[in-house]
């Protein structure tokens, strides 16, 4: 069925793609995804964020904002952020996934690359401007919660924090809920926390929340 | 005012951290690579206040250049990092696979005095460092013959590095060339830049002199084959059309490495042409009537 969805932000909508029900973007495609028209599917199982709208959850995302995205890779998720926010900061440290990162930017107007390491905001601080209204982060490193605390300094004080934590990253022996709930108590005092879900359904051992500056 | 004027003036008000706010020696591409602030601050009101930008669309649109400029050179210039390790990796095998075989020839040669069965080469080697060896001397030759074995496999490993990285350093004359051919060229000119501004004719012939690669290109053959020569589009081409072949080769391969060094991207039409050329060079051997192979 196609439809508007009160969690969804504009331009982002559900709509039925090869007998399917899926999220879809308008924009050029990228990795191969079915299209229909000016619309591609989502695979939520390639995106956190695309994840964590299909589960439902409260991203506060309404369209047309300015975003902070950590951890582009090679742009998978970022190019469908673009496709529905407004300006579109890319950060991503390794060079290797950016080519791809590239030519997602190539017919993008408002997707701005950076070949960044997310743990040195000063590094960006003189691209990247103040009040992001969201920090959308996937970075599958060490640190996850020291990472959104250093870019906090982006981010509108009513801005949203969008994070997937992957409990691989922090350590591959602990029990992913113990992972959860230590990175949980280091955003406590920079950022708080209004929700968590598991994103098991599509990214194993993933956890992902929002939240606001405090 | 113009944007270059605006770029002049080093956006005169603007903040000194900005990304525009470029001093006499710099474009607001390198100040994206190399600048740094502490905090965050509303870039695109100030560009405006500045001048830099006459309004937000224009500071956007500013920023979207300089920030895939800057991104692109610094993309371009990490993988293409990757060419001295590659330059390494290559040299290192040739001299692990040299190595191994002359100690393999010492080898048989003592142990044909132990062991009447003992085989010859690095093979021969593989196959005595499995055995018990009885007394000092079939130990000193077992444990040398384990050395040439293990040789002979750091140098596979060594290749299968390059033929994973190669694609990456230089796409283009990786997919000609073939990896560890495309590796042997970056090597013998001195790195990727070196390699991507010299003539084709420079290209043809290099590695020529090399010792070597005598032993890659046989007896006989003319020096004005290079080590493109281990190509299987001149060694598989009839003697005759091997200089055109090799010239055709040659050109190809240094638009590829051109492209590897100045933009990095993958042109597979590139490839198709070089095959189209080599049919037409291949035909000819089939319309005097000689055998097409
Ligand atoms: C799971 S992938 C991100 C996938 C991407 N968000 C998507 O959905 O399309 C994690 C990425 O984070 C990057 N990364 C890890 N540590 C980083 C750091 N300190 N700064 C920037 N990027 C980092 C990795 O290179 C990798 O590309």
């Amino acid at each position: 069925m196609t439809g508007t969805d009160a969690s969804l932000p504009d331009g982002v909508e559900r709509r039925e793609l090869d007998g399917d029900d899926r999220l879809c973007t308008r924009g050029p495609p990228e990795y191969g995804e079915p299209t229909d028209g000016e619309w591609r599917a989502w695979d939520a199982r390639r995106s956190k964020l695309g994840g964590m709208l299909e589960l439902g959850m409260d991203t506060g995302l309404s369209g047309g904002e300015t975003v902070l995205y950590l951890g582009a890779a090679n742009g998978t998720t970022v190019s469908h952020v673009a496709d529905f926010a407004g300006p579109t900061y890319a950060v991503e440290f390794s060079p290797r996934p950016v080519r791809d990162l590239l030519d997602a930017c190539e017919p993008r107007s408002n997707l701005f690359p950076l070949l960044k390491d997310a743990r040195r905001p000063e590094t960006y601080a003189h691209v990247v401007e103040a009040g992001c209204d969201v920090l959308v982060q996937d970075v599958a490193t060490r640190g996850q919660a020291d990472v959104a605390v250093e870019n906090r300094r982006f981010l509108a004080d009513d801005g949203r924090l969008l994070l997937a934590v992957k409990a691989r990253s922090e350590d591959v022996a602990a029990a992913p809920d113990a992972v959860f709930d230590d990175v949980l108590a280091d955003l406590e005092s920079t950022y708080e926390v209004l929700e968590t879900r598991p994103l098991d359904r599509f990214h194993e051992d993933h956890l992902g929340v929002v939240a606001t500056p405090r | 005012m113009t944007t270059d004027d605006a770029t002049d003036a080093d956006a005169a008000g603007a903040d000194p951290r900005a990304w525009f706010a470029v001093g006499d020696d710099e474009s607001p591409t390198d100040r994206v690579r190399n600048g740094t602030a502490d905090a965050p601050a509303d870039w695109p009101t100030l560009a405006v206040e500045s001048g830099f930008a006459d309004d937000e669309d224009d500071y956007y649109a500013a920023l979207r250049e300089a920030t895939l400029a800057a991104t692109r050179a610094e993309v371009n210039e990490r993988e293409r990092a990757d060419d001295r390790q590659l330059l390494h990796a290559v040299r290192a095998m040739d001299d692990a696979e040299r190595v191994a075989n002359e100690l393999a020839e010492r080898v048989s040669e003592w142990a044909g005095t132990l062991f009447p069965d003992a085989g010859t080469g690095v093979e021969g080697c593989r196959e005595l460092a499995e055995r018990d060896p009885d007394g000092p001397a079939e130990e000193r030759v077992v444990s040398l013959a384990t050395r040439v074995a293990e040789l002979d496999r750091e140098a596979d490993e060594l290749e299968a590095f390059i033929e994973s990285r190669a694609p990456v350093a230089a796409p283009n004359l990786a997919a000609m060339a073939g990896p560890v051919l495309a590796a042997r060229l970056i090597s013998l000119a001195g790195g990727l830049e070196t390699l991507a501004k010299k003539p084709s004719g420079t290209l043809q012939v290099l590695g020529a002199e090399d010792a070597l690669f005598a032993h890659l290109r046989g007896h006989g053959s003319s020096p004005k084959h290079g080590v493109i020569y281990t190509h299987e589009y001149v060694r598989g081409t009839r003697p005759e059309d091997r200089g055109s072949a090799s010239r055709a080769l040659a050109g190809k391969l240094t638009i590829g490495a051109r492209i590897d060094h100045y933009s990095g991207d993958y042109r597979p039409e590139l490839e198709a042409e070089l095959d189209e050329r080599m049919r037409t060079i291949r035909a000819r051997a089939g319309d005097d009537g000689g055998d097409p192979e």
